[in-house]
């Protein structure tokens, strides 16, 4: 068909889905690309400000000098981040991105995983990031320009497109673990399984962390929502108020351990234990806990 | 707290006198190096090829780490600490060959803290995450081994009042085993 023609159908497509009711809204890759590789940058070097609350407030309640000295240098090395726009940690962490697609949103430019991915290069290069992706997890040679991102994908109502970068460092990533229950170990499996992860983990995730914890659903879903759970601001309340009042518990039991900032001795190992279910198979009980680090990235733009 | 300086060559009777939980500001050279690095210096000191590696490690201090690139401006990017355990399975030929510390973060194995007692070596942590601060106390840097692998490359740091912890002595003290004790409620 030739150009002229193609141009005319569409027209006539959006006139008819306009008299439906149904709007489309096109969004550019370019302005994708764009966004990505801000946020990419803007992670790095500005630590969310419930973090920041997150770290005065445990400052105020540590008992441990150390845990008190340790805490003051983590605010500062924020404010440097911040004022130097360097990185505040070495490792600029794994591109995770999590994407929330309107159906009603119209991709235009080219491949929508293509433009993210090329805004992970632009933003990790343009802002001298540590790119620390391998090719492959065996002969492991570096990418150099820490793509590929991993990318979750929602489909959901609407004319919008979300986009959430969570740069992951592998410290944290490492001492997180799965396991899949048995029913029967209920509510108190769960525990005992969050306080083993803690334990085994002790200084080696830098502590202050937060804990994200993934109870139900597959093996994968619970993995996916713990991440996802890491992504909610700390300080805020979880809707259902009787996972509210498991988190709080753990949360004490976990900084009850002892480890403290950066597993020195203290009681503030976790700034937050935050928990997100899933409806379970009746034979399963999968619990996932996905450990943040104190450099807790995550940006996010609605376009 | 009292912080005591240390300046690099370190001697036995330097580290000697360390206890963990102590505050020690280093100054002097350091060496860096991470995973792929140490596997290149352990494979050369089993080939018997002691005088190909990137530093003598006699008296020295080697910090596992991979900074961020350099800005424009800046003498190094960002550069804490990485997880010390991955480094265990090289540790103690190098404390062998009079290494006298290690700077990273995280546990590490029975036979690293074995080492350290044995030819008097020290562990110290610095803050993990703390990364833009610490690059404060770096005040030039260079590229002295292999430059291919990037971040992991072996640099040459020289360092003022470099904020360190001592987590394991020469007597075989763990402060992350020490230090949960005091505060671990029951
Ligand atoms: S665990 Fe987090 S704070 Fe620690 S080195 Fe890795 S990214 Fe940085």
């Amino acid at each position: 068909m030739p150009m002229v023609q193609i141009l005319l159908v569409y027209n006539k497509l959006d006139q008819q889905l306009a008299k439906g009711g149904i709007k489309i809204k096109t969004i550019k890759t370019s302005v994708i690309t764009e966004n990505v590789a801000r946020m990419a940058q803007e992670a790095n070097f500005y630590l969310g400000a419930d973090v920041m609350e997150a770290f005065k407030k445990a400052y105020e309640s540590e008992v441990s000098n150390t845990g008190k000295e340790i805490l003051q240098i983590l605010i500062k090395n924020a404010e440097i981040a911040r004022d130097e726009q360097v990185p505040m940690c070495q490792d600029c962490g794994y591109a995770v991105i999590f994407l929330e697609l309107g159906q009603d949103v119209r991709i235009e430019g080219g491949d929508l995983y293509e433009a993210i991915t090329e805004g992970v290069r632009q933003g990790y290069t343009k802002g001298y990031l540590r790119k620390s992706i391998v090719s492959h997890p065996l002969d492991r040679k570096n990418t150099g320009d820490n793509t590929p991102p991993v990318i979750h994908t929602t489909i959901v109502p609407g004319e919008h497109l979300k986009i959430t970068l969570a740069p992951k460092g592998g410290g944290s990533e490492n001492m997180s673990a799965i396991k899949m229950m048995k029913p029967a170990d209920g509510v108190e499996g769960v525990k005992n399984f969050v306080l083993e992860v803690a334990k085994n983990a002790g200084p080696n995730p830098c502590p202050p962390v937060i804990l994200g914890v993934g109870i139900g659903g597959t093996m994968e879903k619970a993995a996916l929502i713990a991440k996802e759970a890491l992504l909610r601001e700390i300080g805020s309340k979880n809707e259902d108020p009787v996972m509210a009042k498991l988190e709080a518990e753990l949360l004490e039991k976990v900084n009850n351990l002892g480890f403290g900032p950066q597993g020195l001795g203290g009681r503030n190992f976790a700034l937050a234990v935050h928990i997100k279910t899933y409806p379970a198979h009746i034979a399963s009980l999968p619990v996932a806990v996905n450990i943040n680090c104190h450099a807790a990235r995550h940006k996010e733009v609605t376009l | 707290m009292t912080q005591i300086r240390l300046t690099t060559p370190l001697s036995d009777e330097d580290v000697s006198k360390l206890r963990i939980g102590q505050q020690v500001l280093i100054n002097g050279l350091i060496y860096t190096g991470r995973d792929a690095a140490h596997k290149r210096m352990v494979d050369l000191i089993q080939a018997g090829k002691i005088n190909e590696l990137p530093f003598d490690p006699k008296g020295q201090i080697i910090y596992y780490v991979g900074p961020s690139p350099t800005k424009p401006g800046k003498v190094v990017g960002s550069c804490g600490p990485t997880t010390s355990y991955r480094m265990d399975p090289y540790a103690p030929e190098l404390y062998k060959l009079g290494l006298k510390a290690s700077i990273g973060k995280g546990k590490r194995s029975p036979e690293v803290i074995e080492a350290m007692k044995k030819y008097k070596g020290v562990y110290f942590a610095a803050i993990g995450g703390a990364a833009a601060l610490i690059a404060k106390s770096i005040k030039s840097a260079k590229v002295i081994a292999y430059p291919d692998l990037g971040a992991e490359a072996v640099h040459e740091f020289v360092v003022e009042d470099f904020p360190v912890v001592v987590v394991n002595d020469t007597l075989g003290g763990d402060l992350y085993q020490e230090g949960i004790k005091i505060y671990a409620v029951k």
